[in-house]
């Protein structure tokens, strides 16, 4: 926690930064949810021509507080000044004709419809197709985001979508942009670029609200930090004197335990996991086909598969978990072909998956975490299940122990999954299967929106799975994660998988170019 | 000032067996509203439509006759409805399985003989799983909507009974009426306890019980609520939606095929153009009611009956319309579904936000 010294630094600071220049001033902003404060009077100063990070483990209250400034969210208590004016802002219509737009983490364009056709509907006066076509192009050329209005959403990659939706935001002339978590679905390229519109909008004295998880950019191109714990602000600063691991552990209140891979050079055994020429048409049009790939997951390893989201990482972990069946020599755990074998079979194998989706996919969000231990282990000689009735004081005991091993942390005994948090109910589904010692466990996303403490635990965890003579393959769009577990890293590409490499020596920039395609020519090479 | 309705955290267990009761008086309660406005006494008449069935041993009778093919179909459709799929052919089903039941009795009627009727039991159930199991193969197989399949298949149903009776099925020492033949002793459903009841019913509340048990204890039970609430989880869990789809419409057809037997071999005793006053449609609201659980369905059921022998008893004692019964029947489902969003849910007041920070800044 702050001490005297640093609050009364921290207030003079907030004094000053108040002025002419001042566009959104907001006091003692309170919201409650039933028992919980999801802000417990934030105050906040954002300055014209300011990219200014908004900083928080999940669950710190981000989400909370800038729905209240796009009038998604009523606050119960505290006030928003916009340029000197108290208002009240009732709905996102309200906040964006105050000039105050917002780019959403989960893109809200229908895949059917074109690039023009998805910006017309969002705004409140579209006026002619062809004339707003063109308004678009130039708008976005001169942002260096070029779009072609006339494209069909579904054939663009996820860099583009996002750029429609800043687009679409940037046409309403806005003096406040809020992006929330922008760069997670960008390649460090499509990133950079995103940076250099930023810059310049911050130039012209448009103001960026940015939320991110990703300290290393928020200390490149943020200018103010306000950092929320628990719904309070606790702390403001400068980030570019900071360094990401000061500025992590002002989120997280404590040193992060940081990840350490064992001293020791993995003892590399047996391949355990072999996927062999492993296509799969697309299933849907908005789905990625697989092409021809190869890979050896030996024992003791973990290798990391990179790649932009929406590449056929789900469509391989599908394949691998049984969830899509394909031909049966494509996949074989232990040199035992499983292709055409459901996922219950493969499990009895020792093989364990954690899929991308933790509730819907990984638990049944109405059901109780013990009842979700059935889920995945009801036919893995857990005694869970015998003569077809579910043994509860197993699953409970089950429950007990997953909650212990791997700090669970829940409000009252065995809750249901969907009132867990992200980060816990993480920990729960990942810890559910470690803790059957897999021999090969397959993980999509292991860390995707979980706050510092919780990811460092389950990549500590994962490692320790492999050194303990375990094969683990971790899909990951987190590049900060892959380079602090992986052994071996391959990067996906439009369905194709590039050879694994060690490691020591890949570079970021080299994983940069292979998920821009390098990947894809790679594979069609081979 | 506005009302909110906020999740509560925490369901109560009380309020959860609590609230069908607390609907119950809460319909009595705006039912003799009703009878008060149209210029009847209350009470009396709320005695007559609630109470009174239940005195006399010939209403009591025609209630847990009408109560028993409700519970059974009730049952089956619950485990479609867990599941997810929209089985609304329980009709249908209910009338195939009838005629496949009927078969024995009407063409063979000198095989009389201990197993007749379990076989005809065995046909019946057969009956309506077969009819069931053609909207759920168009799922599975074209993925048609089973909703509309079903229920299509009700009228193609009702239809080939409505044949069979004035035609080939028609009795031969009959007059001419569109009648099967008179189902002998051997194919007759017997009476117990005393002729309260027909043997359907205690077949019916075993068969609850069993599916209760499937549903809450075993793997497969899991499977059908695992299923209908996250697809894509089950699939995870490896079981198989289409698999699922093809079991829940057999069982339900099954029951309600059964269903349909034994109200054809206990109660009518012959086949006739029609055989059910809408049973397969009814029991979809008594599945609802009941939340989906056999022992609910059980009290569902019960209430669901009595409404129509009470709004034939008020009609005849004091000369209300029967219509009263669907009026009571559409309080009820509108009670129970306003119960139990208070137990998911509770209401706040907000009053018009108070800047809180006003007076501080002055």
């Amino acid at each position: 926690m702050a001490d005297t010294a640093e609050t009364e630094r921290d207030d003079k600071a907030r004094r000053n930064r108040t002025g002419d220049n001042t566009l959104l001033d907001a006091r003692g902003l309170t919201k409650r949810f039933g028992d919980i404060l999801a802000n417990d009077r934030v105050d906040l100063v954002i300055n014209r021509g300011e990219i200014h990070a908004l900083l928080g483990e999940n669950g710190a209250g981000k989400s909370t507080l800038v729905k209240m400034f796009y009038g998604s969210l009523e606050p119960d208590g505290g006030e928003i000044h916009w340029q000197g004016h108290r208002v009240d802002i009732d709905n996102p219509a309200a906040a964006r004709d105050l000039g105050i737009g917002m780019v959403f983490q989960h893109f809200s364009l229908f895949e059917a419809l074109s690039v023009v056709e998805n910006i017309a509907l969002a705004l409140p006066n579209p006026g002619r197709m062809s004339e707003l076509a063109s308004r678009i192009e130039t708008v976005s050329r001169d942002y260096g985001l070029p779009l072609n209005p006339a494209d069909i959403v579904a054939d663009l990659p996820v860099g583009i979508r996002q750029r429609i939706e800043i687009v679409r935001c940037l046409l309403q002339e806005p003096q406040l942009i809020i992006m929330d978590e922008p760069t997670s679905v960008l390649t460090p390229q499509e990133a950079d670029q995103l940076f250099l519109t930023l810059e310049r909008l911050a130039g012209e004295g448009c103001a960026v609200l940015y939320i991110s998880h990703r300290l290393e950019e928020v200390k490149r191109i943020c200018h103010h930090a306000t950092i929320l714990r628990h719904g309070q602000v606790v702390r403001e600063c400068d980030p570019t004197r900071e360094t990401a691991a000061s500025l992590a552990s002002m989120m997280v209140g404590a040193d992060v335990a940081s990840v350490s891979a064992g001293s020791v050079t993995p003892d590399i055994g047996a391949v355990r996991l072999r996927l062999d020429g492993l296509s799969a048409r697309a299933a849907t049009p908005f789905a990625t086909a697989l092409n021809g790939v190869s890979l050896d997951l030996r024992a003791g390893e973990v290798v990391a598969i990179a790649g932009v989201a929406g590449n056929g990482q789900g469509e391989l972990f599908d394949a691998i978990s049984g969830e899509m069946p394909v031909a049966a020599a494509m996949i074989r755990i232990d040199d035992r072909p499983c292709g055409t074998k459901g996922i219950t079979w493969r499990r009895k194998q020792n093989a364990a998956f954690v899929p991308e989706e933790r509730l819907g996919h990984g638990a049944v969000p109405g059901m109780k975490l013990s009842q979700n231990i059935v889920l995945t282990r009801h036919g893995t000689g857990d005694g869970l299940v015998s003569g077809g009735m579910i043994s509860t004081p197993r699953a409970s005991a089950l429950e007990k122990r997953i909650k212990q091993n791997f700090d669970v942390r829940m409000s009252h005994d065995d809750p249901e999954a969907r009132s867990l948090s992200g980060g816990n109910l993480q920990k729960f589904v990942v810890g559910r299967e470690l803790d059957r010692k897999p021999g090969v466990l397959i993980v999509n996303q292991p860390t995707w929106g979980v706050d510092a403490g919780a990811a460092a635990l389950i990549r500590q965890a994962l490692i320790d799975l492999a050194r303990s003579g375990s094969a683990v393959l971790v899909i990951s769009q987190d590049l900060d994660e892959i380079f602090e577990i992986a052994d071996r890293i391959a990067v996906i590409s439009r369905g194709y998988l590039s050879e694994a490499e060690p490691a020591a020596d890949m570079t970021r920039e080299r994983v940069g170019l292979l998920m821009a395609g390098g990947a894809e020519s790679q594979g069609e090479v081979a | 000032m506005r009302i909110e309705l906020v999740k509560r955290k925490e369901q109560s267990r009380l309020m959860l067996v609590l609230s069908p009761l607390i609907a119950v008086g809460l319909t009595a309660l705006a039912a003799g509203l009703i009878f008060l406005i149209s210029g009847h006494n209350p009470l009396i008449a709320l005695y007559k439509f609630f109470i009174e069935p239940l005195t006399q041993q010939w209403s009591l009778e025609a209630t847990i006759d009408k109560a028993t093919p409700l519970i059974l179909i009730g049952c089956g459709l619950a485990v479609c409805y867990l599941s997810n799929n929209w089985n609304i052919g329980a009709e249908g089903q209910f009338i195939v399985g009838a005629l496949f039941g009927s078969f024995l009795p009407v063409l063979y009627p000198d095989f009389e003989s201990a197993a007749t009727l379990p076989l005809m039991l065995v046909f019946g159930a057969l009956g309506g799983a077969l009819w069931a199991l053609i909207p759920a193969l168009l799922k599975t197989r074209f993925n048609t909507n089973e909703i509309l399949t079903s229920l299509m298949l009700v009228y193609v149903a009702s239809l080939i009974l409505d044949y069979l009776v004035r035609g080939p099925w028609r009795d031969p020492g009959g007059y001419n009426f569109p009648e099967s033949r008179i189902f002998s002793d051997a194919a007759t459903l017997p009476e117990v306890f005393g002729g309260l009841m027909s043997l359907a019913t205690p077949i019916t509340i075993v068969i609850a019980l069993i599916l209760a048990f499937v549903l809450s204890k075993t793997l497969k039970g899991f499977e059908i609520r695992v299923m209908g609430e996250s697809p894509r989880a089950g699939s995870f869990a490896g079981f198989s939606a289409k698999r699922l789809t093809l079991f829940a419409f057999a069982l339900a057809g099954a029951l309600a095929g059964l269903a349909g037997t034994m109200e054809v071999s206990g109660g009518l005793n012959q086949l006739l153009p029609v055989i059910s006053p809408g049973y397969g449609f009814t029991a979809i609201i008594v599945a609802f009611l009941g939340r989906l659980n056999p022992f609910g369905i059980i009290v569902a059921g019960f209430v669901l009956a009595l409404s129509y022998i009470g709004g034939e008893a008020v009609q005849s004692a004091m000369g209300v319309s029967n219509k009263i019964a669907s009026v009571i029947q559409g309080l009820l489902l509108f009670f129970v579904l306003a119960c139990d969003t208070l137990i998911l849910y509770r209401f706040r007041m907000v009053s018009r936000r108070v800047p809180q920070g006003e007076t501080s800044h002055v």
